[in-house]
């Protein structure tokens, strides 16, 4: 077990949705980090139910200044802290999938290139949430969204995922790690290795969007288990370079039932259904589940 | 006090190593690349102690530096050109987080077609983002205006970022003598940059750059508004206070022989150089004509204008960029806040030289009454 405080350093009141992903994802990081943090955030759901002027749901320092430059503005902030010899202050940025895998990701590869002593937690729902569900390079195979529908002539989206932890693993960072809402302990272990880590962190939160996915509002643990359980998401950490697999199911179910509950999978028919079950087994078979 | 021959390039870095920036995210390109490289090696030699970050671009320099102001540092970038468009959207967030650092930008025009010579249009196609823009005329001013840019921006009833204008090439690349201040007489004159607005600390969490709805958003446009009117007095007293320390006279304009003159030309930067000769020349031969250089063009000094303009007749304006369709920006400005005959001329785009011929050109015909409103100077004949 693994301690998590109770201290909530994002306040309750935001408006995010109920069973909303992204404050449980942000809730648990800061549980992790502490107070001695200062956040980041990419423009996203986060930052618009977080910062409604003249109010705030963060009890620690927090700035917004754009869409697809956190990586460059958590860079700013590290720079300064470190200058003024506050070493001892996390810095965090949080992105979501766009902000991050699309229109962040220039500025992102920057920041972990430079080596600033940060942790950038991508909270990826898999599609622009905050915008009304249009795709994004992180929106997997088959998923319909506004801007992927599914129609006569389209199954949903046409490409497999981004595989946006690998390419922060290619930066040669210290410490990266993928991670699920739904395995909080494995989570919360890895934002604290990650602020421990001299140099820059990544983590990749698999994080179940109930409106954007389709689900009831109740069951978005539960997804994030079955993404995890059927190997459609792996949790896994690469420490200086060493590849490790954090959580295995005991059984890997089939990829169907992570995707039957999801109004975004259920145009799928069985031949697509397959083929994305085909996907995940090369991948579970690449990374060894 | 030392004197020293350098290009204004160097005098920018000379300012911001007096200035003690803790953050400097810069960018390369041309011309500004000396900027850049001058502040490395001072970082290296640790004759500034300041992270350079050496971001993958322009969005990424600008971004940092909001970053890091919001975090209570003194910040400096510079760019030009094409560097500063791709700043576009992160110089409005920088005004509009009040975050009050400086900027240096090189002169250069736009593409396409693709120019890395000299006319003003990449900073003109940020007037409108709540920045202060002062055009500088040689390197001396480059270095004094630097320094002035802080202590205007950091002043609590202003709080926005400033950007220091100098010609590519023209005072980029080419020296002048000029005189670096004492450190101990510049932090008398500067001292180090206290935020009490917006800072990022752990002991007293605040969040910076929050979203406004409608019920808020208007009234925080319109306090930059004010703030934007306040720093014409602040400019100028800033000025003063320059002056008493290191000696030399600056303000939000500069008349040159205004006094008498039936016809000023107005400008910005390096070319109020060349027309101070013209001016010359033509009161030689008993032509009553003046030059009103334009300093500060944000804000937009209305009553200074106005105080030397007054007695004119006739103003011609001369602008090294152009809006589509209706002449050059400083034209328009001054079309629409200063009550007078004026005329617009466009020239010097992309680096096109500017003769002494052409700027004869524009006083005859504005003499004699153009034919147009604006002009273009300069063209190739078909």
């Amino acid at each position: 077990m693994v301690d998590i405080p109770d201290k909530n350093l994002l306040a309750p009141g935001h408006r995010g949705c109920a069973g909303c992903g992204a404050s449980i994802a942000v809730k648990l990081a800061l549980n992790a980090l502490g107070e001695n943090t200062v956040a980041v955030s990419a423009t996203g759901c986060l930052e618009v139910m977080t910062t409604p002027y003249p109010e705030t749901a963060w009890e620690i320092p927090f700035i917004h200044v754009a869409f697809e430059n956190s990586g460059a503005v958590a860079s700013g902030v590290e720079s300064a802290l470190r200058i003024q010899g506050k070493d001892d202050v996390n810095v965090v940025a949080f992105g979501g999938d766009g902000g991050t895998v699309d229109i962040g990701l220039q500025s992102l590869s920057g920041a972990m290139e430079r080596g600033h002593n940060m942790t950038y937690i991508c909270y990826d729902n898999e599609a622009y949430m905050n915008t009304g569900i249009q795709r994004s390079g992180a929106t997997p195979f088959g998923a319909s969204t506004t801007t992927s529908p599914s129609g006569v002539a389209s199954f949903g989206e046409d490409k497999p995922k981004k595989n946006m932890p690998m390419i922060m693993a290619a930066h040669g960072i210290p410490y990266v790690a993928t991670a699920s809402i739904a395995y909080p302990e494995d989570y919360v272990n890895k934002v604290k290795k990650a602020a421990e880590t001299k140099g820059p962190a990544y983590i990749h939160l698999h994080q179940p969007c109930t409106t954007g996915w389709g689900f009831p509002s109740e069951r978005t643990i539960e997804m994030g288990r079955l993404a995890v359980e059927t190997g459609s998401w792996i949790l896994y950490e690469i420490v200086d370079g060493k590849f490790e697999i954090t959580y295995r199911p005991e059984e890997r179910k089939p990829v169907k039932e992570y995707l039957a509950p999801q109004k975004r999978f259920r145009h799928l028919d069985d031949e697509l259904i397959e083929k994305i079950q085909k996907y995940v087994d090369a991948e579970c078979k690449e990374l060894g589940l | 006090m030392v004197k020293e021959v350098m290009t204004s390039n160097k005098a920018v870095a000379e300012a911001v190593r007096l200035a003690k920036p803790q953050v400097i995210p810069v960018y390369p390109i041309t011309p500004q690349t000396t900027i850049s490289e001058y502040l490395a090696q001072y970082v290296a030699d640790e004759k500034i102690d300041a992270k350079y970050v050496k971001v993958e671009s322009e969005h990424s320099a600008i971004s940092a530096a909001v970053g890091a102001s919001g975090a209570g540092v003194r910040v400096f970038t510079a760019t030009s050109s094409q560097g500063l468009m791709l700043m576009h959207e992160i110089l409005y967030a920088a005004a509009g987080m009040r975050t009050p650092f400086v900027l240096a930008d090189a002169n250069r025009a736009i593409s396409a077609p693709l120019n890395i010579w000299n006319d003003q249009q990449d900073s003109i196609a940020q007037k409108d983002a709540g920045w202060l823009q002062i055009y500088v005329e040689d390197a001396q001013e480059a270095l004094d205006t630097t320094l002035m840019a802080y202590k205007v921006s950091e002043n609590p009833d202003i709080l926005l970022p400033s950007m220091v204008c100098l010609d590519g090439f023209i005072l980029t690349h080419t020296v002048e003598p000029v005189e670096i201040p004492d450190q101990e007489i510049v932090d008398e004159f500067l001292p180090p940059y206290v935020p009490e607005h917006a800072y990022l600390d752990p002991k007293d969490p605040m969040s910076i750059g929050n979203f406004a709805d409608p019920e808020y958003y208007m009234e925080a446009r319109h306090d930059m508004d004010v703030a934007m009117n306040n720093a014409l007095d602040v400019i100028q007293k800033t000025c003063d206070e320059f002056a008493e320390k290191f000696g030399r006279k600056y303000g939000l304009v500069e008349g040159y022989k205004t006094d008498d003159a039936e016809i000023i030309y107005v400008a910005m930067g390096s070319l109020c150089s060349s027309i101070r000769v013209i001016v010359d020349e033509l009161r030689a031969k008993g032509e009553k004509v003046g030059l009103l250089k334009i300093r500060s063009y944000r804000p937009f000094p209305v009553d200074a204008i106005n105080e030397i303009v007054k007695d004119c007749s006739k103003i011609a304006v001369v602008d090294k960029n152009f809006a589509i369709g209706m002449g050059g920006a400083l034209y328009g400005d001054m079309k629409l806040k200063i009550d007078k005959e004026i005329y617009g001329f466009i020239t010097g785009l992309g680096g096109r030289d500017i003769t002494p011929e052409a700027l004869n050109e524009i006083y005859e015909i504005t003499k004699n009454g153009p034919e147009n409103d604006v002009t273009w100077i300069g063209l190739k004949e078909e």
